[in-house]
């Protein structure tokens, strides 16, 4: 296999509780590629979002990033559950963008974009200031940097949460349904700003609805159905090929779109 | 009316008397409610850990506390204590840990809902960024809880600046004690008391007066 691959999950497992939510996750992610999960709610694209950055914690399989483990190291054949800093030394190399932002409402833009650069990266102030006040350019709110997350729109909240995710240099950056919070009009100003990165050579794992920015931004597309992993493939194949039922059906929903391109 | 002439030269003579008295109230409500607030942080954290040997002293420390009256504390504190052998506190000392386990039995309530009020998604965040578990308390629950519950601990305040009159009781010198002691020495009843009274009053009023600004410039979260 391929030593360019950052991610690698192989038959990942979750339950909570009774309900098993993934049932043996199979799935690649390279250095530099975008690749998305598509799929119902209830799916588990979520989920397994979450367990790859540790929010959640897998029952079975392994998840392998640069070819370690996470969340655990093993030891004589066991698997030893890694210390709290451990793990947030792990999580460190992970961004994560959330559904609703997340931004701690107590900072100012600039201050949640230089709160992990500071307290996690030992970055001296000034220097935490400018790299907050160039990713805050980068996705345009550079005037922006004083006003607190309640002065700020919901897509303008959602880019101060990307600057402060890729702020920190990140080895693989992943986006749980971004612009499902948003109202209608501020959906494609994130989107392009998603764009941008995956341009620039971020490797992104991304859960979305969005099937255009899908098909157009990503290298691999991965459809989940039921705690399984039903078909992956290229856009192409599988917006142009879908082999089962349940994924026609599933784009079928979103056909009036397709139609407009 | 009844026959009663004012005499104010009584309240003038004794001006920096009175406004020592009330320094030294503020100040021991302010001390006791910095004191209070570390233990009821400590207390609130008990409370929520989980741990049973540690919620539940922390959980009867809180009933006792606001099951009795303040005045019983201060004389079971400030009489009883050197009964047990413990003698090294004076007055003053004895009734500022008074006032601050008091204090902190209350903040402990204030910061233990304010604790599990925070939304997980902040605490997500703040894991997703890589901070470590305390860093994660430092400078994001505690900003955030600090903020939310400003206006209880601003209304504690108000509540222990009142409360330390009771300290007259064990004449230490504030403002209600002062008082009765210009007032047994003058028999102007009205006037000293009517001053007393301004004077909590004022003080209460400018203290709410502040508080609302701070509140004002901490107001970030909605």
């Amino acid at each position: 296999m391929a030593d360019d691959v950052l991610l690698r999950a192989q038959g990942v497992r979750k339950s909570f509780g009774a309900v098993e939510v993934l049932k043996g996750i199979d799935l690649e992610v390279r250095q530099g590629q975008v690749v998305s999960l598509i799929g119902a709610s209830g799916s588990g694209k979520t989920t397994f979002l979450r367990c790859v950055n540790l929010l959640e914690e897998h029952d079975g399989g392994e998840i392998l990033l640069d070819g370690d483990p996470v969340g655990y190291r093993v030891e004589g054949g066991r698997r030893r559950r890694l210390s709290e800093t451990a793990i947030s030394a792990q999580r460190a190399r992970i961004g994560m963008v959330f559904q609703q932002f997340n931004l701690f409402p107590h900072l100012t833009a600039e201050e949640n974009v230089m709160l992990g650069l500071t307290k996690v990266l030992n970055k001296p102030k000034a220097e935490a200031r400018e790299i907050a006040t160039h990713w805050l350019g980068r996705v345009g709110l550079a005037e922006r940097r004083g006003h607190y997350p309640y002065q700020l729109s919901g897509g303008q909240q959602q880019r101060v949460a990307i600057a402060r995710a890729v702020a920190m240099e990140p080895r693989l950056l992943l986006f749980d349904e971004v612009t499902s919070a948003l109202d209608p009009e501020l959906v494609s100003e994130v989107l392009g700003v998603m764009q941008g990165l995956a341009e620039s050579g971020m490797t992104m794992l991304v859960v979305s609805h969005e099937m255009l920015f899908v098909r157009e931004v990503s290298h691999h597309v991965v459809f989940m159905d039921q705690g399984r992993v039903a078909q992956a493939g290229t856009p192409e194949a599988v917006f142009g090929n879908p082999e089962s039922e349940r994924l026609r059906s599933f784009l079928g929903r979103f056909h009036g779109m397709f139609g407009m391109v | 009316m009844i026959d009663y002439n004012f005499d104010w030269s009584v309240i003038t003579r004794n001006w920096d008397r009175f406004l020592e008295a009330l320094a030294l109230g503020l100040g021991l409500a302010v001390v006791s409610l910095l004191i209070g607030c570390v233990i009821g942080l400590a207390a609130a954290y008990a409370r929520v850990s989980g741990n049973k040997w540690l919620s539940g002293p922390v959980w009867a420390y809180v009933e006792v506390i606001r099951c009795t009256p303040l005045l019983l504390l201060i004389f079971f504190i400030y009489f009883g204590l050197p009964e047990f052998g413990i003698y090294f506190m004076d007055k003053t000392q004895s009734f500022v840990l008074t006032l601050s386990l008091y204090a902190g039995a209350y903040m402990s309530e204030v910061f233990r809902a304010g604790l599990s009020s925070i939304p997980r998604q902040y605490v997500e965040a703040a894991k997703a960024i890589g901070m470590r578990p305390w860093q994660r308390q430092r400078w994001v629950v505690l900003p955030v809880m600090f903020r939310i519950t400003l206006p209880s601990i601003g209304n504690n305040l108000i509540s222990l600046f009142k409360d330390t009159s009771l300290a007259a009781a064990i004449a230490i010198p504030e403002l209600t004690f002062v008082a009765r002691q210009i007032n047994a020495n003058t028999f102007r009843v009205m006037e000293v008391w009517l001053t007393a009274s301004a004077l909590y009053l004022a003080t209460a009023w400018l203290l709410a007066t502040l508080l609302r600004q701070v509140e004002r410039r901490y107001a970030t979260i909605r």
